[in-house]
């Protein structure tokens, strides 16, 4: 029997995603390395740590937008996702430390020595080793959306209910990573890493390969939401986020696939947090500030819902944005994002590219099908 | 009460909103196979009955059965919808966001599952069925839009289309003519023929000439329960029923 699913992306979507990757990936490297630094277009050396955390940040992006763009799940609290999988790798990194921290204890990281720990807590256990630390990275943050998913969905608590409590989930978190006692370094967080897999994180070297991580892991998390979103899984999300009674009188589950659709997306989130923190330096408790969480929302209110590819738009654009003018006029940052909010939310409700997309519609007639037919499905 | 044949069976259900009683004592029997039609004054229960039936609301007390054996009280919608009832709303509810042809896939009867889902693929079988079905509603040529962009109408009919293809064995429709023209609703009427053949179908509507023209037993509810039943000129006939419904 023949069967046929839509495809993950049209021929001109493929031209498109790979001329992206290639940019980034070919473009950015051979500016930084093979130009003369005095050239224009060289790239400097600082900025490659940079980008990577924009990518990192729209990482984190498609996957709210997975969520809120696609099932109608406003989530205020994926922050509490990114984090978690920031933790993770900077446990691995403390770890990784060894002896050569302040203190010199090859067995216990600095604040635990400094905060009298006597020996390592059970939670500690296992990430000197890489590879289990990325898969608490993903796993760890999956984890937590399955169950806080469960719990709310399988209650029915939709809307401005539910990105309440994801706030609440997250302030929660928050208070308890402020905690000394924790065990996961209080305020100060994690930071003074060093290496990871034995390569400097200082070393130019470093800092482009994990550039480079965050390319291929923006690349492929957006390949893995289009598979969700063209799935028939996808089309029950859109449903739900219609109809969500009359998906229940077919026969469908909301809960379920809200279930599963959250958990992806909190798994990409904290892959993103686990490429962000080595990049970054650091991690601590303010990742987990309700207002880091809402901001991710504005990225993707900015480049508009539903289209996964609005969601990294925004996200580079508003952090872009937010380097220079944190540089050039820190006080009026804030002003900006909030001006550049209500102005996107009063006048392009669906964001800059949806904003875009009408725009090109007006010469060719507001063609409803024009989705279907892009998709090249049944046609 | 004999329920040899009963497909749906309702016995002594009450339902009440905060002391107000939108189901008071109502028992139903529907036959095999049967159509019937329900009418009643807004407020009648008519809705919240279909509330019922689909798992939407739980009865205070009171009995409802599918297929004799299976109690549909200790179900939920989604499980209820698989065990083949199918609801048309009294508001026509389709999936705006989604292309008419999407709509009728997702009602296409296959696992229902989020994960089945993830991997699913459009089977050649499905995907005839579906085009039956878009001969069947009229809605061919507009397979590729959005559901939102349909009329009124043509959302009426596309419902009724994803309940022909979800394969139900019982129907209940809920007003399924509203808003419709002259010409559309006499397509329904026959459509409704068409598919008492091998459904059990259950109609509340409004429209008096649309209930007589599907020509079976009307029942008529008021105020939550069984005011009279019988052929429509025995309805109409009756006295009680006159005053509270069609007198006025």
């Amino acid at each position: 029997m023949e069967a046929s699913r839509q495809p993950l992306l049209t021929q001109a979507g493929w031209a498109r995603f790979v001329l992206a990757v290639f940019a980034a990936a070919i473009c950015v490297p051979a500016l930084n390395l093979a130009l003369d630094p005095s050239s224009n277009a060289h790239v400097p050396d600082y900025l490659i740590p940079l980008l990577g955390k924009y990518l990192c940040f729209a990482l984190l992006a498609i996957s709210l937008d997975l969520v809120w763009g696609y099932a109608g799940i406003l989530s205020l609290g994926h922050g509490a996702f990114f984090a978690l999988g920031g933790y993770a790798m900077g446990m691995h990194m403390m770890r990784a430390i060894g002896d050569r921290g302040v203190y010199g204890n090859p067995d216990l990281p600095d604040f635990m020595v400094f905060l009298n720990y006597q020996e390592l807590p059970w939670y500690w256990l296992g990430f000197d080793q890489f590879g289990f630390a990325v898969v608490m990275a993903f796993l760890v943050p999956g984890l937590l959306a399955f169950a806080f998913g469960w719990l709310a969905f399988r209650s029915r608590i939709t809307g401005v209910y539910f990105s309440i409590i994801s706030q609440a989930m997250v302030y929660a978190l928050m208070l308890a990573f402020f905690r000394n006692d924790f065990g996961f370094g209080g305020n100060n967080g994690l930071t003074d890493f060093k290496d990871i897999l034995g390569f400097e994180l200082s070393a130019p070297g470093t800092r482009m390969a994990l550039y480079m991580l965050s390319v291929f892991a923006l690349a492929g998390g957006y390949l893995v939401c289009r598979f969700i979103v063209t799935s028939k899984l996808g089309r029950v999300m859109l449903a739900v986020k219609d109809a969500e009674p009359r998906a229940r009188f077919l026969g469908y589950r909301p809960a379920n696939a809200k279930v599963v659709a959250f958990t992806a997306s909190a798994m990409l989130a904290g892959i993103a947090g686990a490429l962000y923190v080595p990049q970054v330096g650091i991690i601590n408790p303010s990742e987990f500030s309700p207002a880091v969480s809402i901001e991710i929302a504005i990225w993707v209110a900015i480049g508009g819902r539903g289209s996964l590819y609005g969601a990294i738009f925004g996200a580079i654009l508003v952090n872009v944005a937010k380097s220079y003018l944190t540089g050039v006029a820190a006080e009026t940052w804030l002003f900006f994002l909030g001006a550049l909010f209500i102005f996107v939310t009063l006048l392009l409700p669906k964001g800059l590219v949806g904003a875009a997309t009408e725009m090109r519609r007006i010469g060719d007639w507001l063609d409803p099908s024009r989705r279907a037919r892009e998709a090249g499905y049944h046609v | 009460m004999s329920n040899t044949n009963a497909h749906l069976y309702l016995d002594g259900v009450t339902v009440s909103f905060d002391g107000f009683k939108a189901l008071n004592n109502l028992s139903l029997t529907i036959e095999q196979g049967e159509l019937r039609s329900i009418i009643g004054p807004n407020g009648a229960g008519k809705t919240t009955m279909m509330d019922v039936i689909t798992g939407k609301t739980k009865p205070d007390t009171g009995t409802v059965r599918f297929d004799e054996r299976i109690d549909l009280t200790k179900l939920d919608e989604p499980a209820i919808a698989g065990l083949g009832i199918g609801r048309k709303f009294q508001k026509p509810t389709v999936f705006e966001n989604l292309s008419v042809f999407e709509n009728l896939e997702l009602a296409c009867k296959a696992n229902r599952s989020a994960l089945t889902c993830l991997f699913a693929r459009l089977t050649s079988d499905h995907r005839a069925r579906i085009e039956d079905t878009l001969a069947t509603i009229s809605l061919a040529e507009r397979r590729s839009d959005l559901a939102g962009s349909l009329s009124h109408g043509q959302k009426q009919w596309l419902e009724i289309g994803m309940l022909l293809i979800q394969d139900a064995e019982l129907l209940l429709l809920d007003e399924p003519v509203a808003g419709m023209t002259d010409a559309e609703t006499e397509q329904t009427a026959d459509l409704i023929h068409r598919l008492k053949d091998d459904h059990t179908l259950v109609v509340v509507e409004h429209d008096m000439a649309f209930v007589r023209a599907l020509g079976a037993r009307v029942t008529v509810l008021h105020e939550g329960s069984v005011l009279a039943e019988g052929s429509i000129d025995h309805v109409q006939a009756d006295q009680r029923v006159v005053e509270v419904y069609l007198g006025r």
